[in-house]
């Protein structure tokens, strides 16, 4: 079977950060492979390794910078990339209908049977793409997957979803199907010196929505960024000053009042 | 033009969230100068719809179908049930069964779809506020049109409350053979300590680093006294095992002080340990959300502090 794994590369705010207009600063914020998204890569690469999947396949949604984070999911194992990408795509804020009419175009022109991407994305925390995705293409789906087991001959894949309060529930889900995967789910593996030697070589497909068949109207955001700020911070904490030696010592005090000790 | 809920239950128990989404739609209701309704769907609905029948419930519908949560039949009850009572607005929970349906209703329903919701605004149209960048900052959202999906943060909104007076009807619906079937549940974490119990717990997280750095932890938890818990990346790494995560997704606990080493205080981790009665957080950034639930904390290397720590209760 084929795997699509849908991979972002998210920013991450720096500890230090300024606002500028609607985002953060782009010198305040660091781009890596969205950590969700790597737990469906290896998920993706580990059904190779079995032997269940004959081809695991990127999608990326981003700009050329990407290519860097792709490079990486690459490494790990997957066999070929698309990036999708175009100046209409460029400063918005993408609502989800505008993302899965990019992602409806790739699953048409690659067939897959089993699509994986990560839960969330890090950075917009949306949750919400794998599945809207598996409604219009008509995949069934699982969302919050953090154990799976496929059985291709029965088209079925046995996943584990994980609910609130440390209950998961067993679910059957029919081939083809779409499942956001949950952190924990497995081991990513670091990239091999092998691995990135190869991944220089493997193909990224760059696609721009006239390649999809698609226009600049399809991917219109009913949504838009209006503000952006730092919450008012609610602390009321007394901040313990000095340095290590002096501040572990008032603590101390502080827990000792509270009754512990060994 | 009306609001709609869809309520979520489990094992044969309504959700907190359930009550939660209902206040957040009435604001809703109240802004727009509609009705509220509210599904529910599955498991013993009627004396479902008695307990949603809350103040400030028009209707409830009662969907009845099979025991447990099955996406298609929540997605195919919510979208038939959005139709009939022509809700401009569908407000759901954003459980992990919730964001497991509310982006296909969306679809189906051909509106947009803003998740996690912590506040809402209903003027001319819907402004949204919600977090991004991992709790770092909170931003506004314009929806466009009057017609969306939303699902609301638990415990952001209070739940209802009161006895309403909401007409209840048994809402028949033709619903979809599902190509996913719930075979069962499963209780995780168990084994031989329970946090939940413990009086003083010494929790850490991400910033701990390395797997053999643990051992600092639990030197730090002996020489209090304390059981030793943790934030979700620990567990995911396999550096400790499922039963001691604090969170969302695994146990609420509230012991009389918690020590949180190196964590950040993510909203899924706060959800887990904030009836704490002292909180206390050791951490290098100090804008880390941690700080805001703590009523002791130190900005520090926790590698430089715990050692002095564990110095001064040997």
């Amino acid at each position: 079977m084929k795997v699509l794994v849908t991979v972002k590369e998210v920013a991450e705010a720096d500890d230090d950060f300024a606002i500028e207009g609607t985002d953060i600063a782009e010198s305040d914020l660091e781009y890596d492979l969205n950590e969700w998204d790597d737990y469906a890569v290896e998920a993706a690469v580990q059904l190779a390794e079995a032997g269940i999947a004959d081809e695991v396949v990127t999608v990326t949604v981003g700009p050329e910078r990407s290519e860097e984070t792709i490079r990486m999911a690459l490494a790990k194992g997957a066999d070929r990339a698309v990036r999708v990408w175009d100046d209409a795509l460029d400063g918005g804020f993408a609502d989800v209908a505008s993302k899965v009419e990019l992602f409806e175009a790739v699953v048409a022109e690659e067939e897959p049977d089993l699509i994986l991407g990560g839960v969330q994305a890090a950075d917009t925390g949306f949750g919400a793409t794998g599945v809207a995705l598996a409604e219009r293409i008509g995949f069934e789906h699982a969302a919050v997957v953090n154990d799976l087991d496929v059985d291709a001959d029965a088209g079925v894949a046995h996943v584990h979803r994980e609910l609130e309060g440390g209950v998961e529930e067993l679910t059957d889900v029919d081939l083809p199907a779409v499942l956001t995967v949950q952190t924990g789910l497995n081991e990513p593996r670091y990239a091999s010196l092998r691995g990135i030697r190869q991944a220089q070589r493997k193909e990224i497909a760059v696609k721009a929505l006239s390649d999809l068949g698609l226009t600049a109207e399809d991917v219109e955001s009913a949504l838009t960024l209006t503000s952006m700020y730092e919450p008012e911070s609610e602390s009321d904490a007394e901040i313990i000053e000095g340095d290590a030696g002096e501040s572990a010592g008032r603590l101390a005090e502080v827990l000792r009042d509270k009754g512990v000790s060994a | 033009m009306s609001v709609l809920v869809a309520a979520e239950h489990r094992r044969g128990e309504l959700r907190d969230v359930s009550y939660e989404a209902i206040t957040a739609g009435r604001e809703l209701a109240d802004a727009r100068g509609v009705d509220l309704h509210v599904a529910v769907v599955a498991g013993d609905v009627d004396a479902f719809a008695e307990e949603l029948n809350r103040e400030g419930v028009d209707a409830i519908h009662a969907v009845a179908d099979g025991e447990e949560f099955d996406h298609n039949a929540y997605r195919a009850a919510a979208s038939t049930l959005a139709d009939r009572v022509d809700a401009g607005a569908v407000v759901l929970p954003n459980s992990v069964n919730g964001l497991d349906y509310a982006p296909a209703l969306a679809e189906s329903l051909g509106v947009p779809l803003v998740t996690d919701a912590v506040g809402i605004e209903y003027d001319d149209g819907l402004t949204v506020t919600r977090e991004m960048y991992g709790s770092k900052v909170e931003t506004t959202v314009d929806v466009e049109g009057d017609r969306f999906v939303l699902t609301v943060r638990g415990g952001e909104w209070p739940p209802a409350e009161g006895v309403g007076d909401a007409t209840v009807e048994t809402a028949d619906i033709d619903l979809p053979e599902s190509g996913a079937r719930v075979t069962g549940f499963e209780e995780v974490g168990g084994g031989d300590v329970d946090i939940a119990d413990a009086d003083v717990l010494v929790s850490v997280g991400r910033g701990i680093e390395e797997e053999e750095n643990i051992e600092l932890i639990e030197d730090l938890a002996d020489a209090l006294g304390a059981t030793l818990s943790a934030s979700r990346p620990i567990v995911d790494n396999g550096w400790l095992p499922k039963n001691r995560q604090v969170g969302q997704s695994g146990k609420v606990v509230t012991p009389d002080v918690y020590i949180a080493v190196g964590i950040s205080g993510a909203v899924q981790h706060v959800a887990g340990m904030k009836g704490s009665d002292t909180i206390v957080a050791i951490n290098t950034d100090p804008n880390a959300p941690i700080f805001d639930i703590a009523d002791y904390g130190i900005v520090g290397d926790l590698f430089d502090v715990v050692p002095e720590l564990i110095d001064e209760f040997a």
